[in-house]
């Protein structure tokens, strides 16, 4: 090629023809929304007439018609309350089972008549919307800023989300953005956004960890850097932990402050309102105070809080802990040691309180990068990743699932075929096979989390392949392969492999994983493994139980005859001690109950097998037997 | 196509973990999905086959157990299932002990001992492979790999047991 290529400044070289439009990076938050822009690896948040970067993720249908988004919505929201939306992202990809758990955070009223199955709506400015249709809202007001900004159309985005965000949530997410008219090139995890954002910056080399604590959540990764290779290690997290329980906290302090004083409040949902919109001042005014102090109006009686620093650093001590703990954890998985780790990437606006930077500094043993604003260090990435992807740089980022993927096993056991942790894409596969004779379908049942037990897990979709031809318990070959892509969205297919009956499934779970199931999951999975252990013990020796059982019917409903009334007597009741044995919840009594049974069917068993060789040898030459020893 | 030859490396059980990052970049550069954003869908189908088979060869020969369960298998040496029954009195009889000794240990420091014995048992068998590798003595590579798949869940148990100890600790602190 020996012509140059000249570009007006701004626009990349695109490797295919025809798509003169720009690609940009999306935050989607759950309290602000940034949309940047990168150009030759360098990118930028992209602002409004007044120079603001950050969009509030507030939508609003005023009664007057149309839609407003941004600070214009959250303006409204004194006046028209029931026509103003908030925190939408909370909601993405949830059905109506999940609602309960965060009722009293959103005040929104829930469209009746929602099956269990479906996406949760809300009758918003007298109309029932979906969360995927309020988040296309915010979508296509930064799309509309990009456009106004670049004077270019802008029809395909990278748009981040958290590491935590599960299938059902994702798809939302894709889904909100097809609405909005804009073409999903990748979801990419925030932290993983972060460290693209820092590392391209630095041009750094080793090993990084992001720590992104923001209004509600907690993430932990860590990325290995080399050469424009972003490799996420491990990642973790608490999806019920962040800034807002540090305004929680002031809050009822300073209403238990109140009632000491002898204030008699009705506490009702205004009065918390307005103790948390206090506490959030407060708090921040600490981040480069030493004291801060309130006005709480209640009813219109008023009261004076002084807060200091210390104060507020005890009471969320306990809080800032559990983010080291879970990092730790993400370490012990990843295989590395503290020190190992180059810099440590701050992410969140609750990364601004001093005691958190303190904390993270101590642990990490080095000051964390702090110099990119982390309110628009997410967007900036996505930007970045967006350029990638359009064809103007080298980066390759490989990510991970952040929860293990398994199937349900006979005894209600999980048995996992990707871990978490695992490298995406990916496509692993497992054999299973049919427990008993004859067995005709058999049911996959999908489940994300860490746990042993299929309750514990968040289940994700069952479906059932049929059509297994007859055959003997545990013959059939069953071959379940999950594939995740690169947006870690997961689809599942099932495969007799002696018959090759082939079903195909795509997970699309109808709602996804609430604020507590995902910090259940992700807690307990390392809080209750003893336990689990044990569980599992006990179920396995069930299974092995109920096994014998089976085969044994079998036996019995076919060669009954060869035992005396006296013998069947015994059998029976045997059979039923280990029923009760089954029923209750000790391994011992089970293995008890199970051995003697076999002791007692022992010699039905020995019976058996000699008329089974006396017919099989009835009615044989000897010439024949010769030839079958010889075989 | 084994796991060793898609990353172009000998099927060997000492394995240089830089070469093996090497190899698995450069193969990510050529088939990761963000590769083939504009491609036609066929091409992309294809680069998400690749990358995936990638990621599995990786994940597999990056920790040193499931290498070697993985050269085992392709040396014929048949494994049971992850998950099922010890069925080797001597490594029954190791494991209830060393499961009774964690159910004792209460303090964080205990379970560390635990921890550190456990690991350094998992080098010593890890290192003991190279020998019965070489001499292909497949019982002999089973029974240790069997050992191993143990002693490594058994690291992991330890770990919970560390962070439930911790817990415990910190609830009562913060009482």
């Amino acid at each position: 090629m020996s012509l140059l290529e000249i570009h007006e400044p701004g626009e990349t070289p695109l490797p295919h023809a025809g798509e003169g439009t720009l690609a940009v990076g999306i935050d989607l938050g759950t309290t602000n929304s940034v949309v940047a822009i990168s150009r030759e690896g360098t990118p930028a948040a992209l602002h409004d007439e007044t120079g603001k970067a950050l969009v509030p993720s507030v939508v609003a249908y005023p009664a007057a018609g149309g839609v407003l988004v941004g600070e214009a919505a959250r303006l409204l929201t004194a006046q028209e309350p029931k026509n103003v939306v908030a925190s939408i992202k909370r909601l993405m990809g949830r059905g109506a089972a999940d609602l309960h758990r965060v009722a009293g955070v959103l005040p929104y009223e829930v469209e009746p008549g929602t099956g269990q199955t479906d996406m949760v709506k809300l009758r918003i400015g007298g109309k029932a919307r979906s969360p995927v249709e309020i988040s296309a809202e915010i979508l296509k007001a930064l799309r509309a800023r990009a456009e106004a900004a670049l004077e270019k159309p802008v029809e395909r985005a990278v748009i981040t989300v958290p590491a935590y965000f599960d299938d059902a949530a994702r798809t939302a997410t894709r889904d909100a953005a097809r609405v909005a008219g804009l073409e999903v090139l990748r979801l990419v995890n925030e932290p993983t956004a972060a460290a693209l954002a820092y590392g391209l910056d630095k041009g750094s080399e080793g090993l990084y960890a992001v720590y992104d604590l923001g209004g509600g959540t907690f993430d932990f990764s860590l990325l290995r850097l080399e050469k424009g290779v972003f490799q996420v290690l491990a990642t973790g997290g608490d999806t019920a932990l962040g800034g807002d329980d540090f305004d929680r906290a002031i809050a009822e302090r300073m209403l238990g402050e109140r009632k000491k004083d002898g204030l008699a409040d009705h506490v009702d949902e205004g009065a918390v309102k307005a103790a948390l919109a206090l506490a959030r001042v407060m708090k921040e005014q600490l981040s480069d105070r030493d004291q801060t102090s309130g006005r709480l109006e209640l009813a219109g009686v008023p009261s004076f809080h002084a807060l200091t620093r210390a104060d507020f650093d005890a009471m969320i001590a306990s809080g800032v802990k559990r983010t080291l703990d879970i990092a730790r954890n993400v370490l012990a998985d990843a295989g590395m040691k503290v020190d190992e780790i180059n810099g440590v990437v701050l992410v969140g606006g609750s990364t601004r309180v001093p005691l958190v930077r303190a904390e993270v500094a101590g642990m990490i043993g080095k000051p964390p990068l702090t110099d990119i604003d982390p309110d628009e260090v997410v967007a900036l990435g996505a930007a970045l990743q967006a350029e990638a992807l359009t064809g103007g740089s080298e980066t390759l980022l490989l990510d991970v699932t952040p929860l293990s993927l398994g199937l349900e096993t006979m005894g209600e056991l999980v048995e996992k075929v990707v871990p978490r942790n695992t490298p995406i894409p990916v496509q692993l596969a497992q054999e299973f096979t049919t427990y008993q004779d004859g067995q005709s379908a058999m049911v996959i049942h999908v489940v994300q989390g860490e746990r042993e037990m299929v309750e514990d897990c968040r289940s994700l979709a069952r479906f059932e392949l049929a059509g297994i031809p007859p055959m003997v318990a545990g013959a059939a070959r069953i071959r379940v392969t999950f594939a995740v892509d690169a947006d870690g969205l997961l689809t599942v297919s099932a495969e007799e492999r002696t018959t090759g009956v082939a079903q195909r499934i795509e997970v699309k779970p109808s709602y996804g994983l609430s604020h507590d199931d995902m910090a259940d999951m992700l807690y307990d999975s390392l809080d209750n493994a003893e336990d689990d252990v044990a569980r599992r013990l006990i179920a396995e020796a069930r299974v092995e139980a109920r096994r014998g059982m089976l085969a044994l019917e079998g036996a019995l409903a076919k060669d009954g005859a060869l035992l005396n009334a006296d013998e069947r007597g015994e059998i029976d009741a045997a059979r039923v001690r280990l029923e009760e044995a089954i029923a209750g919840d000790s391994r011992d009594a089970i293995t008890a109950a199970a051995e003697a049974l076999e002791t007692l069917s022992k010699p039905f068993a020995e019976r058996r097998m000699d008329r089974g060789i006396r017919e099989a040898l009835s009615g044989m030459s000897m010439n024949d037997l010769e030839e079958r020893v010889g075989e | 196509m084994d796991h060793f030859a898609r990353l172009g490396l000998p099927a060997a059980l000492d394995l240089d973990s830089g070469a093996l990052d090497k190899a698995y970049f450069a193969g990510q550069r050529q088939w990761h999905p963000d590769r083939f954003v504009a491609k036609p869908p066929e091409e992309r189908a294809k680069a998400s086959v690749e990358a995936a088979a990638l990621n599995d060869a990786y994940r597999t020969l990056k920790n040193p157990l499931d290498r070697a369960v993985y050269l085992a298998t392709l040396k014929g040496v048949e494994l049971p299932g992850d998950g099922k029954t010890i069925a080797d009195p001597d490594l029954l009889m190791e494991a209830m002990e060393a499961r009774e000794e964690l159910q004792e240990a209460d303090t964080v420091q205990a379970v560390d001992g635990l921890a550190a014995k456990v690991r350094s048992d998992v080098d010593t068998a890890l290192n003991g492979l190279g020998g019965l590798f070489l001499a292909n003595d497949k019982p002999a590579i089973r029974k240790a790999l069997l050992r191993l798949r143990y002693l490594d869940k058994f690291a992991e148990e330890a770990r919970a047991r560390r962070t439930n100890i911790e817990r415990a600790n910190s609830e009562r602190s913060g009482a």
